[in-house]
């Protein structure tokens, strides 16, 4: 990895809640914070824009010390050279696109001349060439969103940062969006911190997923790692898995005090183990004679999941399982119903909880 | 089940209390009823006339530029006093909002007696700017533009602020982020976003320095040309020729009427 061209630790603290976040970006790298609501992302974004101050900590961007309480370093935010795009825009409905856009550009001591060609040049990018004279209440959501992306990459920001640029967004408008928002984000030469509760949104868009929850990194790293090992439940949900989490002895991980679950990795210690929905099985009865984990568990709640259905199930441990409709019907499947469940060892990943 | 509310839901709203709707009949009659009066009686065949005398005309041009004026001092003024108390906490604010009402309240008399002790001859300011400058304010058309503008400041303010309130600050954030400071973005997104509240503040503020009587009077007395405005010149009309008042009176109820019929949209229709 090149040197970091932002360099942070963000710490701030906001009543009962404390935001304490590093994070490391390198230039043309796109780093998203995914977490869930509340989890403080939002805050961690306006820290580096310069809109909430440090309690302690440092943002550094390109070597210059924005914010450091410990040394009263301080840059405001009209003088970082950043760009931001915020969640529902906020393009001036006074303005017109073209004059939205050229707004940075003129503040930066451009003349109007070349503001506003500068400003034509990244509309054209965007493909509102056409668009440049509407004011933003004649824009639909998506062309809104192309104005304010443009906007914030017209001066040229070192950090470019984005808070759940495509959540505002119809489904259908947000595909498009999103492949066009990637093709940007991959030309952007500087820093992106990105921020977003979708985890396609992060995983389609960023190079690095960063998780926060309760103002805490739990888990770092990128797409395939952080989906293939989730380190928290709400990791795992949004990733579709069952996780545990127990201590391994060889091939056996208790997860519970009258459960242990055997598993096709070996390794000892703290331990996660996860596995799909798809890979429980569902008994009337209790299977013979495989190799398989079983246990008595009681259905908590059914519902449609795609082609299939996914049932909840409340036993020594809570678990997703996703079967065929035909199944379900063949098993009475209501609540309270008490049914067998099976996972195959073969089916389950194991992966120590430490490190 | 939605059919049976609807149908009754007429009937009952039809049905208004009698206790209630006599005060309130006689509520509206009471406001309407004298200016009702002022257009019965105005003399209007000789209306044409009595409004180019030249004391009328003197006297309505001065109150369109006393009352002009003092808007515009309270624009310089008033707006950022009112971005101040919107935008800004600093300790003592709900007493600097509190202070920035009383001339809503205090009867205008008292404010010009009050203006007297202060920009009077002898009083804490005005002294010493006669004795620097050999600026005289009382009995002047600069102290009625004074007058006007204490008593009608507090409207603008209160106007402005609450547009600056409702305008949804993070445009300023945004504004920030692209390397606009605060004056900047004070010029180019703070006005442009609160102008319908600032346009309305300013014609409020207008109005009220056109109408301006106790504080005008008693600041700058009540000379023709010079400090005799509108309603100082209706006052003095009513002693010597009330037909002269009737007319006065016409014209500043037709501004009046004029001003609310172009604030509608913003001040008379409730939610």
């Amino acid at each position: 990895m090149t040197a970091p061209l932002l360099d942070a630790r963000l710490v701030v603290d906001r009543d009962a809640f404390r935001l304490e976040v590093p994070l490391r970006v390198a230039p043309g790298e796109v780093v998203a914070l995914l977490g869930p609501n509340g989890a403080g992302k939002t805050t961690a974004l306006r820290a580096l824009a310069g809109l909430h101050p440090l309690t302690a900590g440092h943002v550094t961007l390109d070597g210059v010390d924005l914010d450091r309480p410990a040394s009263r370093g301080w840059v405001p935010t009209e003088r970082r050279p950043i760009g931001v795009v915020f969640q529902d825009y906020l393009l001036f409905p006074h303005l017109s696109a073209l004059d939205n856009v050229a707004f940075g550009p003129r503040r930066h001591g451009i003349d109007r001349r070349a503001a506003r060609a500068t400003a034509r040049d990244w509309l054209g990018r965007v493909g509102l060439a056409g668009q440049a004279h509407r004011r933003p209440r004649q824009l639909s959501g998506g062309q809104a969103q192309r104005v304010a992306l443009a906007r914030a990459l017209a001066v040229e920001p070192s950090l470019l940062l984005l808070d759940e640029p495509l959540a505002a967004l119809d489904a259908r408008t947000r595909l498009d969006t999103r492949a066009e928002l990637h093709r940007h984000l991959s030309a952007h030469q500087g820093a992106t911190v990105l921020v977003t509760h979708d985890p396609l949104d992060a995983l389609a868009l960023a190079d690095r997923l960063v998780i926060v929850e309760g103002g805490r990194v739990v888990q770092e790293g990128d797409g395939p790692s952080v989906t293939a090992r989730p380190r928290t439940d709400y990791v795992a949900r949004l990733v579709g898995l069952n996780l545990y989490r127990g201590r391994a002895e060889g091939h056996g991980v208790r997860v519970a005090p009258e459960l242990t679950l055997t598993v096709a990795d070996r390794l000892n210690g703290e331990a996660f183990v996860a596995f799909r929905p798809a890979a429980v099985a569902l008994h009337p009865a209790r299977p013979e004679g495989s190799p398989r984990n079983t246990w008595a568990g009681t259905v908590a709640g059914v519902q449609r999941h795609g082609d299939n259905v996914r049932v909840q199930l409340d036993g020594p441990i809570g678990v997703a399982a996703d079967v065929t409709p035909a199944a379900a019907a063949q098993l009475r499947l209501i609540p309270g119903q008490r049914v067998w469940v099976a996972v195959k060892a073969t089916e389950t990943h194991a992966y120590p909880a430490t490190g | 089940m939605s059919r049976v509310l609807d149908a009754a839901a007429p009937r009952r709203r039809g049905r208004v209390p009698a206790a209630l709707l006599i005060p309130a009949g006689m509520g509206l009659l009471f406001l309407v009823l004298p200016l009702a009066g002022l257009v019965v009686r105005a003399p209007w065949t000789t209306l044409p006339q009595r409004l180019t005398e030249p004391g009328a005309l003197t006297a309505l041009r001065l109150s369109v530029q006393t009352a002009t004026l003092a808007t515009v001092l309270c624009l310089l003024l008033g707006v950022p006093l009112a971005w101040l108390l919107a935008r800004v906490e600093f300790p003592g604010r709900r007493l600097v909002r509190a202070l920035v009402t009383v001339p809503l309240v205090l009867p205008p008399v008292v404010g010009g007696v009050a203006l007297l002790l202060v920009f009077g001859r002898r009083g804490l300011i005005g002294g010493w700017l006669d004795a620097t400058f050999g600026v005289t304010l009382p009995f002047t058309t600069a102290g009625v533009v004074l007058a006007e503008s204490f008593v009608a400041m507090p409207f603008l303010v209160i106007a402005v602020e609450g547009a600056l309130r409702a305008a949804d600050h993070r445009y300023e954030e945004a504004a920030a982020t692209l390397g606009a400071g605060r004056w900047t973005t004070f010029t180019h997104v703070t006005l442009p976003l609160v102008a319908p509240g600032l346009a309305a503040g300013a014609v409020l503020c207008w109005a009220r320095a056109l109408g301006e009587f106790g504080a005008t009077i008693t600041f700058a007395g009540n000379y023709p040309g010079r400090t005799q405005t509108m309603p100082l010149a209706v006052y003095l009309a009513l002693e010597t020729d009330l037909e002269s008042a009737i007319v006065l009176s016409l014209v500043l109820l037709t501004v009046s009427v004029g001003i609310l019929a172009a604030l509608r949209d913003r001040w008379i229709t409730g939610p």
